[in-house]
């Protein structure tokens, strides 16, 4: 038996780590897996919520969720690959401006 | 037996969320990924959803971090450098993570009557699931349907190689 906000706090652990990532790493990629792991962290506590009130109703949720980033994270690649195909980086301190 | 599993998968979650952050190799980091979405997809299992474990290691553990993996490679991502940017983010987004975990985990803490949760209790089978999906909710699906085709013609005009001029110089 385990209290609903343990889960809660490890969610909080996990956006945490991925916001960390997201400000703190200066590699392209790994900025956009640090969202991935925002997006996850979000979709724990989204189950915790559906366990604890709407069973099923919350899992939609959380399927939705799940096809929204399997879009963005189509669609950001092929944005990484253009971008390293212009600028031949990968560094985000390297890449500030849209303009070529 | 519960609390065993749930130490075990949180531990291993973290562990590998912290190991992606310390990795200086983006394989690194997207190796470890895969193991915080694994675990995950045990934690829902833990939570008896589970078609989202079932889903989470087919599209996260399985599709999406293949994707980055293949990325990784085809860019030859290499070491990231430390520059003047990454000390100033450090110094600057270590404190504002930590603020931002101490307001999360007060406001949780502070947050009375969310119960417990056992092994086993209110185990939601795919066919409960299915049923809201594809009768109540059935319109936002064949939405999401619509915004997936719009990313796969996003995706594809995105990283295609130049423009049609180029590719008549080729030839």
């Amino acid at each position: 038996m385990i209290p609903l906000s343990w889960y809660l706090i490890l969610s909080a652990v996990l956006f945490t780590l991925g916001v960390t990532g997201f400000l703190v790493k200066r590699n392209l990629i790994t900025v956009f897996m640090s969202i991935e792991l925002m997006l996850n962290a979000v979709n724990l506590s989204f189950v915790t919520f559906a366990h604890l009130w709407d069973p099923v109703k919350g899992q939609v949720f959380v399927f939705f969720v799940m096809m929204v980033a399997a879009a963005e994270a189509a669609v950001g690649l092929a944005i990484i690959i253009s971008v390293f195909r212009a600028r031949a980086t990968l560094a985000v301190d390297q890449i500030d401006l849209m303009k070529l | 037996m519960h609390l065993i599993l749930f130490i075990l998968f949180a531990g291993l979650a973290i562990a590998g969320a912290l190991n992606m952050l310390l990795q200086k190799h983006p394989i690194n980091s997207a190796l470890s990924l895969i193991v915080v979405m694994t675990s995950l997809a045990v934690l829902y299992l833990m939570l008896g959803a589970e078609f989202l474990a079932a889903a989470q290691v087919i599209v996260y553990a399985g599709a999406i971090m293949v994707l980055f993996t293949f990325v990784v490679m085809l860019l030859n991502a290499g070491r990231e450098e430390r520059t003047l940017g990454s000390k100033a983010s450090w110094s600057v987004g270590f404190p504002a993570a930590v603020a931002i975990l101490a307001i999360i985990a007060s406001v949780i803490l502070k947050a009375q009557g969310l119960g417990n949760a056992m092994l086993g209790d209110k185990i939601t089978s795919t066919e409960q699931v299915s049923a809201v999906l594809f009768k109540e909710l059935v319109l936002p699906f064949e939405v999401t349907s619509v915004l997936v085709l719009i990313a796969i013609l996003g995706a594809v005009a995105l990283a295609r190689r130049g423009d049609g001029e180029e590719r008549k110089d080729r030839r």
